[in-house]
């Protein structure tokens, strides 16, 4: 493991280092995200995205230009994103924006986008309303939506023969999209099923006591979790010891991801269906190749952060690359319908919505060794969890679509 | 039977832990009179040295318990460090002074945790000898749920046969009391509260040190428990140890059947319960009404004077040298100085109640933050013009300042601050879950004023700021402003004088209230949007900080603070990974060694050379 220090260290000499005089001569990236606030997903995305450029670099930059990306902690408020954004665009005068992980911060970034006519490329943020209800023509996001991610859960969860469910989520944007459509797409599979408990606690407010009792009070056949970060320990490990896991059947969003399994280790709930990414199960050789150079370079097994911040730069280049310029117009059109390769393999950034089409994996949760981990997984690729189109323009603003 | 039973249970041991949290705090106020903001920090401290002891010692019971003990131990020698280092400086200043010192404490102590620990949240094991549930009817309930449950009360034992049977005990309760008559029937005071605040930190620490086995310890864990245990040392009664331990197991009990009954009211819940309480007793349960302290000179203040000639032309020069000089400057700065000006008619209209008027407002990012979605939901509703708007704003502040008044100005002293803090975060709590109104935490967006040029927005700003504290400077220097400082000074006599006492200080809360609607009115059209953060307590900190950063009983102090703040805030989060340790070192210094502010300082430079 490469201490935190030496990530600290690295992120600042990436930071500070800039070439001397070849200010006017590099092609600079704005990039924003949570970095004090959601530090173990953020800061694995930042070694990602780090990975990226440098590969970048090595290989002569861009259109002749070294890569300079120039980023900044939002610190978990969008007031603040908003605020950055500017300063990258008018005092940075950076070619296009980039990250975001919370909803909410995400969601601000890509008004600000709209506002000022700058392209931004979302990495993590879930909720559907960023290429939906509030996309917009200068946005694009990577990470599979809410939406998709509820699809791929809500083919097993209709598998499960309990009718009666329970829902725990966190109270904003991200918890209220992901339970809008689990709740509509499981309804539409399984009409005969009823929510009969949902638990709503702050984001990292959760009082695990209180919630699972209530959990339990409301004698359901199984759970849909959307929780995570400093939630999801206190959740899981009451749970356990109060004897709501395993008994009751949890389907439950992104808990599968390696910075959620590194914090739960032997707490881990075996059996939770789950979306994640098993980091040590995937041979494809898309998977291997980014897996060694990440592990050359930081010593350090990738997370899905990693994967993420790695995938959302490579597009961009590719955008410019095939654009041949950093003109906002020219990018955007280069970026709608870009097929690019991912350590997941080949995804495309679709033209209808700005959504890409990379997937996310799907299995149970199991230990090992005293660590979480997957099994029983598969990929399940983003294109085949969308709605059709027709459903998609009904939500999209026209103006997005010009 | 067995599902209320879990839940009351569940909600005992969260009320013991709030007691654990809250019985320092309400002893450290007690005796010192300090506000301790950095109490959650400390909590913090407690649950990240308990790791690393517990992880090094052997995982048996003793080796668990034994590091918890030395966690706390560890603790409260930090304890005695802070209050060797800060506190033992300003025990004379006013209470706000001292607020403000630990506040820049715990920033401080965050950002020694960041470089100790790291960032990534951490999760212990379950603890030894403690790992199973116990079945009672058809429930199971944690074994370590119930020894907590039972640790409050132990606690609450054991401080009682301290404060009731020892001699340290006695002293400390008599100081409670009346610190002076103890001070002068020969206690020694700074023994006293050196010792009175190291044990109020290892109890902090013990807190946090037995809450690793339920909880990650991570970075956020300080402020989520710290204004829990605020309204606990309220609702109790400040200074009582029996009101702390009744008001914790009341609040934790309710927020565990709040939970199970009206999941959404949880974020509000405690502070609905402190205004409750509040209304009908002012003191808390079991408090008393506080002995009138004399507070050390220095404060006595020269009366302010109304500006000479010479003094008009300067401020008029200086004015329109601002509004040229970002023509010269990028589109950045000008975002920045319509901050600056912004924030600095949000300190200005806080100072005018706080300053003149003598009540201190832990909460008034309430009507900022009030006025700022007001003027969002106008704009975006009925698509009012933003002149509207900007006179929709100060109006939503001013009557939400009268709600409040009612209650607010019938308390005093720290239960006044209280209040207005709970008021905020009633507001704040409205905003994030009433998500139809407000968008919940995505807020509003696409606030924009009809013109896209910034230049032109900040010359609308400055003129707006320009303006509003003008009149508020016309106010302070009015019979108005005099009656008010009277009222401040001496009630009574300001009383027998003819002054209707009540309505000067009404009218100054809720015209500082109106002013700082307006301010949040520009801030949500220059951001284009508004956050329920507008409402929230770091907002109400930032007022503070930069009303006394410029010095308290100064009128252009909220101007030159706001503007020295901001700037230094936005360029240190820019430049430094750890901006708030420096922030938090500035603020210790400020109050330290520059208790008068930054125009204090130089005026009192300038009249010393005169």
């Amino acid at each position: 493991m490469t201490t935190r220090r030496e990530l600290l260290l690295l992120s600042a000499t990436a930071l500070v280092a800039r070439p001397a005089g070849a200010q006017a001569a590099t092609l600079r990236i704005g990039e924003i995200n949570s970095y004090s606030t959601i530090p173990q997903f953020t800061i694995p995305y930042r070694m990602g995205w780090q990975l990226a450029v440098e590969e970048a670099n090595a290989a002569g930059g861009l259109l002749g230009r070294k890569v300079e990306v120039i980023s900044r902690d939002d610190a978990g408020k969008p007031d603040d994103a908003i605020r950055l954004a500017t300063e990258l665009v008018s005092n940075e005068k950076v070619a296009l924006l980039a990250g975001t992980f919370l909803s909410n911060v995400g969601l601000a970034v890509a008004e600000f986008a709209l506002r000022n006519k700058v392209m931004f490329v979302a990495a993590e943020p879930l909720t559907d309303a960023m290429v939906w209800e509030k996309g917009n023509r200068y946005t694009f996001r990577l990470r599979p939506s809410t939406f998709m991610q509820s699809a791929m859960l809500v083919e097993e969860a209709a598998r499960l023969p309990g009718k009666r469910w329970a829902i725990v989520a966190p109270n904003y944007e991200y918890g209220q999209s992901a339970v809008a459509s689990f709740k509509a797409l499981l309804k539409a599979r399984r009409p005969d099923v009823e929510f009969v408990a949902e638990q709503w606690p702050a984001l990292g407010k959760l009082e695990a006591a209180g919630t699972v009792q209530a959990l339990i009070a409301a004698r359901p056949d199984a759970i849909f979790n959307v929780t995570f970060g400093a939630d999801l320990p206190r959740l899981v490990r009451e749970g356990n010891l109060r004897g709501l896991f395993p008994r009751v059947p949890v389907v439950s969003l992104l808990s599968g991801e390696p910075e959620y399994l590194d914090v739960l280790k032997d707490e881990t709930p075996k059996g939770w269906i789950v979306t994640g990414y098993p980091w040590d199960q995937i041979a494809t050789p898309e998977h291997a190749k980014f897996f060694n150079a990440y592990y050359k370079r930081y010593n350090d097994t990738p997370r899905l952060g990693s994967v993420v911040g790695y995938s959302t730069f490579t597009a961009i280049f590719d955008a410019v690359r095939k654009a041949k310029s950093t003109d906002t117009e020219k990018m955007i059109a280069a970026l709608r319908g870009l097929t690019f390769s991912t350590p997941f393999g080949p995804a495309t950034f679709r033209a209808l919505d700005h959504q890409s089409t990379m997937g996310a994996y799907v299995g149970k949760l199991d230990q090992r060794g005293g660590k979480g981990t997957m099994v029983d997984w598969r990929y399940a690729d983003g294109r085949n969890y969308l709605p059709a189109d027709a459903q998609v323009k009904s939500r999209r603003p026209a103006e997005a679509m010009k | 039977m067995d599902l209320i039973l879990g839940q009351f249970l569940a909600g005992l041991s969260f009320g013991s832990t709030l007691f654990l949290v809250s019985a320092g705090l309400t002893l450290i106020f007690g005796v010192t009179r300090v506000v301790n903001f950095a109490h959650g920090a400390l909590y913090m401290l407690g649950a990240y040295f308990a790791l690393t002891f517990t992880t090094a010692l052997p995982t048996t019971p003793l080796g668990f318990f034994g590091g918890v003990l030395l966690a706390a131990m560890v603790v409260g020698a930090a304890g005695v460090i802070v209050e060797f280092i800060v506190l033992r400086r300003i025990y004379s200043a006013p209470e706000i002074f001292q607020l403000l010192a630990t506040f820049g404490v715990a920033l401080i102590i965050q950002d020694l945790v960041l470089a100790v620990w790291g960032p990534e949240e951490q999760f212990a094991p379950r603890a030894p000898g403690l790992k199973g549930a116990i079945q009672i009817g058809t429930a199971f309930v944690p074994e370590y749920n119930l020894l907590m449950t039972v640790v409050g009360p132990l606690m609450f034992g054991a401080l009682w046969w301290l404060f009731h049977r020892t001699r340290w005990g006695t002293i400390v309760r008599a100081a409670t009391q009346d610190r002076e008559m103890a001070s002068a029937l020969g206690v020694n005071e700074r023994l006293l509260f050196t010792s009175v605040f190291a044990l109020g930190a290892a109890l902090a620490g013990l807190a946090g040190a037995l809450q690793i086995p339920r909880e990650t310890v991570n970075l956020q864990m300080d402020l989520t428990i710290l204004v829990e245990a605020f309204v606990v040392v309220v609702v109790g009664g400040l200074g009582s140890i029996t009101g702390a331990f009744w008001a914790s197991l009341v609040i934790g009990v309710l927020h565990a059947f709040g939970i199970w009954l009206l999941p959404q009211s949880t974020l509000v819940l405690v502070f609905v319960v402190m205004a409750a309480v509040l209304i009908v007793r002012p003191y808390g349960l079991l408090g008393r009404p506080e002995v009138a302290t004399h507070v050390a000179g220095g404060l006595t203040q020269p009366p302010f004077r109304v500006a000479t000639v010479r003094e008009r032309v300067l401020a008029g020069t200086l004015i329109a040298a601002v509004a040229v000089l970002p023509l010269l400057l990028g589109d950045y700065a000008l975002v920045i100085a319509t901050e600056m000006a912004i924030l600095a008619l949000f300190a200005a209209s806080l100072q005018f109640f706080m300053g003149h008027g003598g009540l201190v407002s832990f909460g008034h990012a309430a009507y900022f933050g009030l006025g700022a979605y007001a003027a969002a939901l106008v704009a975006k509703s009925i698509g009012a013009p933003l002149a509207v708007a900007l006179v929709a704003a100060p109006l939503a502040a001013a009557l939400a300042a009268l709600v409040a008044s009612f209650f607010v100005l019938r308390a005093h002293g720290v239960y006044a601050s209280m209040l207005t803090l709970a008021f905020a975060q009633i507001l704040w709590s409205i905003a994030v879950q009433w998500v139809d109104v407000t968008g919940g935490d995505n807020g509003i967006l696409g606030v924009w004023p009809p013109t896209a040029s910034r230049l032109a927005y900040y010359l609308l700003t400055l003129g707006t700021v320009a303006a509003s504290l003008l009149l508020l400077r016309r106010a302070a220097l009015a019979p108005f402003g005099y009656a008010l400082r009277a009222s401040r000074d001496a009630p009574e006599r300001a009383e027998a004088l003819g002054i209707d006492v009540r309505r000067v200080r009404w009218t100054a809360f809720v015209a500082g209230a109106a002013f700082a609607g307006l301010a949040g009115a520009l801030q949500a059209f220059q951001k284009g949007a508004v956050f329920p953060n507008a409402l929230s307590i770091p907002i109400s900190v930032d007022g503070l900080v930069m009303v006394l950063l410029g010095g308290l009983q100064t009128l252009s102090g909220p101007i030159v603070g706001a503007v020295a703040y901001h700037g230094l805030s936005t360029e240190l989060i820019r430049h430094t990974e750890y901006w708030r340790a420096l922030l938090g070192v500035v603020i210790v210094l400020l109050v330290i060694v520059f208790p008068q502010g930054i125009v204090g300082f130089v005026r009192a430079r300038a009249s010393r050379s005169r």
